[in-house]
């Protein structure tokens, strides 16, 4: 036994007493649940595991707090009406939204941030981190810092073309067909059936192996994988808008569908659209990553987190955990985004129960 | 009985049906190649001796519909053709990895399903409690990491800092099964963490739907327990979905590996489907293509019926 043992004993057990004495449930829940998780782990693991569970629960209270002055921030220098609903905003979305902030300023200031060009090769490979390069060098000693800021703009910004792109033509197509109906909503909805029925990443593969790997491809391929997903949404979101009483008028009024869709439908369908991007956003990030991390999407020598993940994989046998950290950021911003549409999805429907 | 026949006869055929379509796909997309496969595999430095040979030797002088029916054919009694790379055939190759990717999917599965379902209804049961948020926020970043992100981690830990379990799943045939469920160990987790993380939110949320319904509120009024209201009078109902979730997620399973594959260089399908794709080695792609497109299918399939079997109200669509 030594004092962080007991320091750290005495804190969880002196909190959830005084929670249970001030009658704070949730608060007397969770710390000790914690109490009891570190006691099996201290048993196992040690001091160590102990200093783990310290480390871990800092960094929540470190993001939580992070969090909390983000939204009251956001809620000071937004609108009213806006402000209002960010008040009610739980602290995961909170966080979801300064993630995708700070990565956006990343993104777009990378050749500012990063102290040097993608595919400068500075020193040599797999050099440990220095006062000069933070996290050390890559397999061709380029630097890693530089090359996962670059990341943050190359990688993030095609996945978010190639959504934009599955976007526009999916929610385009499942809005004619559900204002047309007929015909054309039989043909477009048997394609979109079959289209889906192909796992994602195989189709991917099968296409890229046929046109081979660029940018360009990737995009396109990546739209007609996702575009189905988007057109179903639109399609069963509109279904539902078609049948309203005031798009029956506007037909009587004797308008047309491109007039119904821009004027009509779409308003009433932005919200589910709008948390069907984000997803969307989610599964064509992932799957950008996973290509490139296969070698089969973003070539080198762009900097490409899942790419760079791959190259310098090696380096987790020797337990370091660089080649980690262009994944994290992969995982990092896809929770964030999660987190944002789960908010969304809660809002706009919701689980209410 | 004869009614679920029916149904059941109708979804086969329709499945089929989406199969045979997903095959033209598969070949058309290989006809799409500027110039043909002979002239994509042997590039522009090529004699055009060679590749005359080529396209003699593939029988690309034919018609793509005959060539296509002809693949099919072969391809309905196991023979995929010859390996533009080695040469051997490709059903010899694909056999016994494709049992690999099976076994893993299989113990991922079986620890997986019974996991995530008692989750999901601790969690539904819970709802709205700190462990669901804490649930909720875990499962959401299990789901959202790449699958190579949670096998590095895993990697980092139990291999190389722990020294627990190999970090490469190299597995032939005359291990023992428990040798080889202890190689596989690592990447089977990696998938367990995921696919549990995307059963248990179904599950809960499925279980929370029926919750609304009139009569839970009925059992409730009448004093039945929070615990029982779920076994007694959700469960049977939640069934149907669930089966649902099970079975998209074992379709998950089968083609998520790929990555997890690649990762734990482990010799299955999906290793062999990225490296012919790197190799343009087209006869491969395509079969590899062809059998997940169908497991897939398959799967799908599975839960449509499950779904109808349990649901009684599915049997007579309106």
């Amino acid at each position: 036994m030594n004092y962080f043992i007991i320091g750290f004993y005495a804190l969880l057990i002196g909190g959830s007493s005084l929670a249970a004495f001030y009658q704070k449930r949730t608060a007397f829940l969770l710390l000790f649940s914690v109490t009891l998780v570190s006691f099996v782990m201290g048993i196992v693991g040690g001091e160590s595991a102990l200093w783990a569970v310290t480390i871990l629960a800092g960094i929540i209270a470190f993001s939580a707090g992070v969090s909390y002055s983000f939204r009251e921030f956001l809620a000071i220098i937004l609108p009213k009406e806006s402000a209002k609903i960010m008040r009610t905003a739980p602290l995961t979305a909170a966080f979801g939204l300064f993630i995708i902030f700070t990565y956006a300023i990343t993104g777009i200031f990378a050749p500012i941030i990063a102290p040097y060009g993608e595919s400068e090769i500075i020193s040599q490979a797999f050099e440990p981190a220095n006062d000069e390069m933070l996290l050390g060098a890559d397999q061709l000693g380029r630097d890693m810092f530089s090359r996962i800021v670059y990341g943050a703009r190359n990688t993030v910004g095609l996945a978010l073309i190639a959504t934009f792109l599955a976007f526009f033509i999916g929610a385009i197509g499942g809005l004619l067909a559900a204002s047309k109906g007929g015909k054309f909503d039989q043909v477009m909805s048997r394609i979109v059936d079959v289209v889906m029925s192909i796992p994602s990443l195989i189709f991917a593969l099968l296409l890229l192996s046929i046109f081979g790997t660029n940018v360009v491809t990737l995009i396109i391929v990546m739209a007609i994988i996702y575009a189905p997903r988007v057109f179903r949404l639109a399609r069963s979101v509109a279904g539902n808008i078609v049948v309203m009483d005031y798009i029956e008028a506007a037909r009587l009024r004797g308008e047309g569908t491109w007039y119904i869709i821009r004027k009509e439908v779409l308003p009433n369908a932005t919200a589910p659209l709008i948390a069907e991007f984000g997803l969307e956003f989610c599964f064509v990030f992932l799957l950008v990553a996973g290509l490139s991390f296969l070698g089969l999407g973003i070539q080198p020598p762009t900097a490409d987190w899942g790419s760079m993940v791959r190259e310098n994989a090696t380096l987790i046998s020797f337990g370091e955990i660089t080649p980690l950290i262009p994944a994290g950021a992969i995982a990092l911003l896809t929770v964030a985004v999660n987190f944002v549409v789960d908010w969304m999805l809660y809002r706009s429907s919701g689980l209410k129960e | 009985m004869g009614d679920i026949l029916n149904i059941v006869i109708k979804r086969l055929g329709l499945g089929l049906l989406t199969l045979l379509v997903i095959s033209v796909i598969i070949f058309g997309a290989v006809e799409l190649l500027p110039g043909d496969i002979a002239e994509a595999v042997l590039g522009q430095g090529a004699t055009k001796e060679n590749v005359a040979a080529m396209r003699e030797q593939l029988g690309l002088d034919r018609s793509a519909p005959v060539r296509y029916f002809e693949w099919l054919g072969g391809a309905v009694t196991g023979d995929f053709g010859n390996s533009l790379v080695s040469q051997k055939p490709v059903s010899e190759a694909i056999g016994e990895r494709f049992s690999n990717t099976l076994f893993l999917a299989v113990y991922a599965a079986f620890i997986a399903v019974p996991i995530a379902i008692f989750l999901g209804i601790l969690v539904a049961l819970y709802r709205n409690t700190v462990f669901d948020r804490v649930a909720n926020i875990l499962t959401l970043t299990s789901i959202s990491a790449p699958e190579f992100f949670l096998a590095y981690v895993l990697i980092l830990f139990f291999s190389v800092k722990w020294g627990m379990f190999p970090a490469i799943a190299k597995i032939d045939a005359d291990m023992t099964l428990l040798d080889k469920l202890e190689r596989t160990f690592l990447p089977a987790l990696t998938m367990v963490l995921v696919v549990v993380a995307h059963m248990m939110r179904m599950t809960r949320a499925s279980i929370i739907n029926l919750l609304a319904s009139p009569y839970v509120e009925m059992a409730r009024l009448k004093g039945v327990p929070a615990w029982k209201v779920i076994v007694k009078h959700t469960l049977p109902n939640a069934w149907a979905p669930i089966i649902n979730v099970v079975a998209l997620n074992l379709a998950y399973l089968i083609t998520g590996v790929v990555l997890v594959e690649v990762v734990f260089v482990y010799p299955g399908i999906g290793q062999m489907l990225v490296d012919s794709v790197t190799k343009r080695d087209f006869p491969v792609v395509q079969a590899c293509c062809l059998i997940f497109a169908a497991t897939f299918i398959l799967l799908n399939l599975a839960a449509d019926i499950g779904a109808i079997l349990t649901n009684p109200r599915l049997r007579h669509p309106k």
